[in-house]
């Protein structure tokens, strides 16, 4: 299953339910708002270095420049993608659950 | 769809009624999705267990002017719609009980709930 958080988590609860019944070998897509939980030096970064040893967290590129950030400054582990690859992700790991 | 062929829907509810239009979308979609008789189970998370909430009043008079809409969910039953599923935490961070909801719930622990999500063909969030 592929999991989608859209959110920030400063705003919402959204990743930490998406954590909480993600299951092993799920993968986790965080874009728009959601990217921020990919940062370095967040408040987040130990629930993502964490969740790094269940799922595999990948953040979409193009939300992190739309802020002004790079990949550089985010948790090592998390992959960078582009659109395609978010087409990629939904077809190997379909179902899709939002977290909206 | 093809005749014949049954899929698993989850319907995942995250938030409370009458702040946002989701709760009321969710109920439109499951109630055309019945039409088409596949496996339903509708699945309540975070505020979204506000929306099972009895004794809701949104009438002109005492309430906030609009549908009472979750006289509905005890409607579903005649759609052969019977799995309705609580997220035990969720329900318990709100300070709620089974006995304060309109309809008859599975509550359940997050690992059946995720056991569950893994068995779904389609996963419509809300």
């Amino acid at each position: 299953m592929l999991h989608t958080v859209n959110k920030s988590p400063f705003e919402r609860n959204s990743l930490e339910s998406c954590l909480r019944f993600a299951s092993p070998n799920d993968a986790v897509l965080l874009y728009e708002d959601g990217i921020y939980a990919a940062l370095k030096g967040t408040k987040f970064e130990t629930t993502m270095t964490n969740a790094l040893q269940q799922f595999k967290i990948y953040v979409l590129a193009a939300d992190l420049e739309a802020r002004g950030l790079k990949t550089d400054r985010i948790i090592a582990g998390i992959q960078p993608t582009d659109y395609g690859g978010f087409v990629d992700l939904v077809v190997e790991y379909s179902p899709v659950q939002a977290w909206l | 769809m093809s005749e014949g062929v049954t899929k698993k829907f989850m319907y995942l509810n995250r938030k409370a009624p009458y702040g946002t239009i989701y709760a009321l979308e969710s109920l439109e979609v499951v109630l055309i999705g019945a039409a088409f008789e596949q496996e339903v189970n509708l699945v309540f998370i975070d505020d979204g267990v506000y929306q099972l909430k009895k004794n809701q009043n949104t009438g002109v008079n005492s309430g906030i002017g609009v549908k009472d809409f979750s006289k509905t969910y005890r409607a579903l039953e005649d759609y052969d719609i019977n799995n309705l599923y609580v997220d035990q935490e969720s329900m318990n961070a709100r300070g709620l009980t089974e006995e304060d909801f309109i309809v008859p719930v599975q509550v359940l622990a997050a690992a059946q709930l995720r056991e569950l999500m893994q068995q779904q063909d389609v996963i419509l969030s809300f």
